[in-house]
């Protein structure tokens, strides 16, 4: 099924927003884990080029949310998601999807920092490698490229053949976002990517994240509303499975149209 | 209050005092039998052993052609079951979550972890030598190497089970395929684990005896055939233990000897690799 993604019309679903481009839009989403419903009805679209925060208490389905949009639960048996998600035209949760490509195009980088167990250097030359044969200049100016991208060229120039398990907690998740920016995805996914480290690594991923959004479409799972009202241009609130409301993250957090988001953000629940 | 401090203290260092003397008499034993090793055994190191074949009783003679039977049967046992363990082991660990194969194999595999060494001897005995109609060191090393499998297939599931979840699904996420996330990312980060298993299995089938009887029996002179006979020090150290010949008996502890040290350095080994790479 082929379906023209900017045919959505922004009324169709409560709260969207069609500013800009779609890049990726969920509709009708249900997932489950097992018997239990995670997801339930989730109709959202996420703008090409902006940053879009999903926030709400534990547990509300935030990242498996952003687990469906590059297929990360296919991986577990018993995990499956039922209604459309279509990103470039398709629908992603069809059968027949390549999945190595399309985790090709969704980078993700996850609330724990996950460098790989080789150097630096192979850690972004890794993912580079499997889809694109570049000479040795050609790598070395793509690793430089994507650390520069990453605030981390600086740091880790001298010491590229250095074991990236070596490096500070904070190093290494700006490795880790090197890593995916380095494949040059279309969409970046980041699930809670700041809540291991300490405000000053913080601080600098959220610069990061400010500046790949000219580049990039990224969806960022929180935990910290400060940090969903810093970086993004569009805040989704879950609660209990639901997306209650959807917005320009400054009406969202100004005026919320919804009690519940009012209850939320200003602290009086969760 | 102090009563019951007292009564705690007193506790403690009974439960300390038991602890150590438990410790104690299972550390005596193992000393003993080093050194009753060393003591019957060290003097009849000379060049001899490592130059000479096992002599017949009443000549001068070493275990050259034994220690060669070893190290070759070993190394084949090793190399024929380690590619079959690890890749089993990745089986389990990496697929075995759904579907009635891992666990089943799971199972099969403990048992054969515990099963007597005789009874594998027996095995290929009957479905090789009996065919083949003769001892060959080809028989010893298939029966070392069904030794060999379940013990590297043990610690490799194992090793893979300690990688995080994260780790594979940031290979995942990359748009890896997942021969490639296991060989590039799971198993290498865990190869010294993997590698100390196999060590382990080494040390484990260079004192097994029971095994070669069946299979490779015994060789007086050398060879490198390996569809005949073929000497090993397990088997010549039980002939030679058991024989009436002075001479014979003093090589038997020598092997002995050399045997425990093999085992020896193939644990510190293992150890020192772990320890230096272990998984944080």
């Amino acid at each position: 099924m082929n379906l023209d993604i900017f045919a959505i019309r922004p009324e169709a679903t409560p709260g969207a927003v069609a500013r800009t481009p779609t890049k990726i839009a969920a509709r009708h989403l249900d997932f489950y884990y097992g018997r239990f419903q995670a997801l339930k009805d989730i109709n959202l679209e996420i703008a090409e080029r902006r940053v879009t925060a999903f926030i709400g208490p534990s547990g509300c389905g935030k990242s498996t949310l952003l687990r469906t949009l590059n297929r990360m639960y296919s991986l577990y048996p018993g995990q499956r998601a039922v209604g459309e998600i279509v990103f470039n035209g398709r629908n992603i949760l069809e059968a027949g999807v390549d999945l190595n490509t399309l985790r090709a195009k969704i980078g993700m980088v996850f609330q724990k920092p996950t460098p790989f167990p080789m150097s630096i250097y192979d850690n972004i030359a890794f993912g580079v490698r499997l889809y694109e044969s570049l000479s040795p200049r050609e790598m070395d100016e793509r690793v430089e490229w994507a650390l520069t991208k990453a605030a981390m060229w600086d740091e880790a120039k001298n010491k590229l053949k250095q074991s990236g398990m070596a490096l500070s907690g904070g190093q290494q998740q700006r490795l880790c976002i090197a890593r995916a920016v380095a494949v040059k995805p279309e969409v970046l996914l980041l699930d809670e990517p700041t809540s291991a480290l300490d405000p000053i690594s913080t601080a600098k991923i959220e610069e990061l994240i400010s500046e790949l959004k000219s580049d990039y479409t990224i969806a960022i799972v929180t935990h910290n509303m400060q940090q969903a009202a810093r970086v993004s241009d569009y805040t989704a609130y879950m609660y209990l499975g639901e997306l209650i409301e959807f917005g320009a993250t400054d009406e969202l957090f100004l005026k919320p149209r919804r009690r519940e988001t009012e209850d939320y953000i200003t602290g009086r629940f969760g | 209050m102090r009563s019951l401090y007292s009564r705690r203290l007193f506790v403690n260092r009974f439960n300390l005092f038991m602890s150590l003397l438990t410790m104690a008499f299972g550390l005596a034993f193992l000393f003993w039998i080093l050194f009753t090793l060393f003591a019957a055994g060290f003097h009849a190191f000379s060049t001899d052993l490592f130059t000479q074949m096992t002599p017949p009783p009443g000549s001068k003679g070493g275990l050259l052609n034994a220690i060669v039977g070893s190290l070759v049967m070993a190394a084949m046992g090793t190399a024929i079951g380690t590619p079959v363990g690890i890749l089993a082991g990745i089986y389990l660990a990496e697929f075995g979550s759904r579907g009635w194969l891992a666990p089943c194999t799971r199972f099969i595999n403990d048992i054969l972890l515990s099963a007597p060494s005789i009874v594998i001897g027996l095995f290929i005995y009957e479905i090789y030598v009996f065919r083949v109609g003769h001892f060959s060191a080809w028989a010893g090393a298939l029966a070392l190497a069904l030794i060999v499998i379940p013990v590297v297939i043990r610690t490799t599931e194992n090793m893979l089970r300690l990688v995080p979840d994260s780790l594979r699904e940031a290979a995942v996420a990359l748009g890896t395929p997942q021969w490639k996330m296991i060989v590039m990312v799971t198993l290498r980060s865990v190869r010294a684990g993997v590698i100390t298993g196999v060590l382990l299995a080494v040390a484990r089938i260079s004192g097994e005896t029971a095994p070669l009887l069946f299979t490779s029996l015994n060789n007086q002179f050398w060879t490198t055939d390996l569809n005949a006979p073929m000497a090993n020090l397990p088997v010549v150290i039980f002939q030679f233990a058991m024989s009436p010949y002075n001479d014979w008996q003093e090589l038997a502890w020598a092997g002995a000897l050399l045997i425990t040290l093999a085992v020896l350095v193939l644990n510190i080994m293992a150890r020192v690799l772990f320890r230096q790479t272990a998984p944080k």
